[in-house]
């Protein structure tokens, strides 16, 4: 009865017929110690099928996040120190202070005192810059290019 | 969406992956290569994963063909021929000396079968898929699947015949 089950089943194995079920029927059945003698042949192939779904993958997958993910993140670090550094330098500037007088005889004398370094300094410059006179001397001697150009116009007219 | 949940999602067809592959690039090294491409791939895709009404189908197709891409592949031109270690059965040691000889025979019996028969026979004898899923899978229709897996089933069964009586002889 079973043998004659199994038979039938194995037709219908062949035709693709056979539901899951069915086909774990039969592989149950040819996994026993023993078969029927005619049906030995399909024993390996049964074994083969059940042996192979042992088989594991073990190797490791190496999952990376994508690399924007990292460029994101620099970013905002970037802009984080260049603003630590821009506070740092604002702070600092405010610290240049040089204090006050509190005597208004000494504020001024203090006022003369740099006022007449600044104008001696002027001075030294002003003096340097005497040399342009001459270049207005050169300058003038050269207003009698304005004759010859008259003269020039004149011949052209001719 | 988590390395954790990803591999929740993944864990369970990644044997199936692997095997599929190998059955396809029969070497180890490259099922292993081809599977970790595949994870990969679908890691770097997360984001469209859940608009796959099935991950794990989506998963045999994309392993099918990347192999396929593999083996008409320059690189396929060197393809490595690797026997495959098999687990002890419970059979009696005397039996399962015999026995492992015949596996073998199976074995190279489904490699010398067509590329599609050996698909569904992967699929549906190892992995034990609905025939839709197969058909879907490899994007063919149900009835194409079922004549291909009758008839490498029939060829196996023959072939087998063929060397058991061989054996007896």
């Amino acid at each position: 009865m079973v043998l004659n089950n199994i038979e039938n089943l194995l037709e219908k194995y062949e035709n693709g017929e056979t539901t899951l079920k069915e086909e774990q029927q039969l592989k149950r059945y040819f996994s026993q110690e023993t078969v029927a003698s005619h049906l030995e042949v399909y024993k390996p192939m049964f074994a083969y099928f059940l042996d192979n779904q042992k088989e594991q993958f073990t190797k490791d997958v190496p999952l990376k996040t994508k690399k924007v993910f990292y460029y994101k993140w620099i970013s905002v670090a970037a802009v984080g120190v260049l603003m630590v550094g821009i506070y740092f330098k604002s702070s600092n500037n405010q610290s240049d202070d040089l204090g006050t007088f509190d005597d208004p005889e000494l504020a001024y004398h203090q006022v003369t005192q740099s006022l007449e370094m600044i104008s001696n300094q002027f001075n030294k410059g002003t003096s340097t810059v005497g040399y342009l006179n001459e270049f207005d001397k050169g300058a003038s001697t050269l207003e009698y290019l304005t004759e010859l150009e008259k003269s020039t116009k004149i011949i052209f007219k001719n | 969406m988590t390395q954790g949940e990803f591999l929740n999602i993944v864990l369970p067809f990644k044997d199936k992956v692997f095997r599929l592959a190998k059955r396809l690039l029969v070497s180890t090294e490259e099922a292993e290569d081809a599977t970790q491409e595949v994870l990969l791939k679908l890691w770097n895709n997360k984001e469209k994963m859940k608009d796959y009404k099935n991950v794990e189908a989506f998963s045999m197709t994309m392993t099918k063909n990347f192999c396929f891409d593999k083996l008409k592949s320059k690189q396929a031109q060197n393809l490595k021929l690797v026997h495959s270690n098999y687990q002890d059965s419970n059979t009696a040691l005397q039996k399962q000396v015999e026995l492992n000889d015949s596996v073998h025979w199976v074995s190279r019996i489904i490699e010398g079968l067509p590329e599609q028969q050996k698909l569904i026979i992967q699929l549906r004898d190892i992995e034990e898929y609905e025939l839709d899923e197969i058909a879907q899978m490899l994007e063919m229709n149900n009835t194409a699947v079922r004549v291909a897996l009758s008839r490498a089933r029939k060829t196996i069964r023959e072939k087998l015949t063929n060397t058991h009586n061989y054996g007896i002889k």
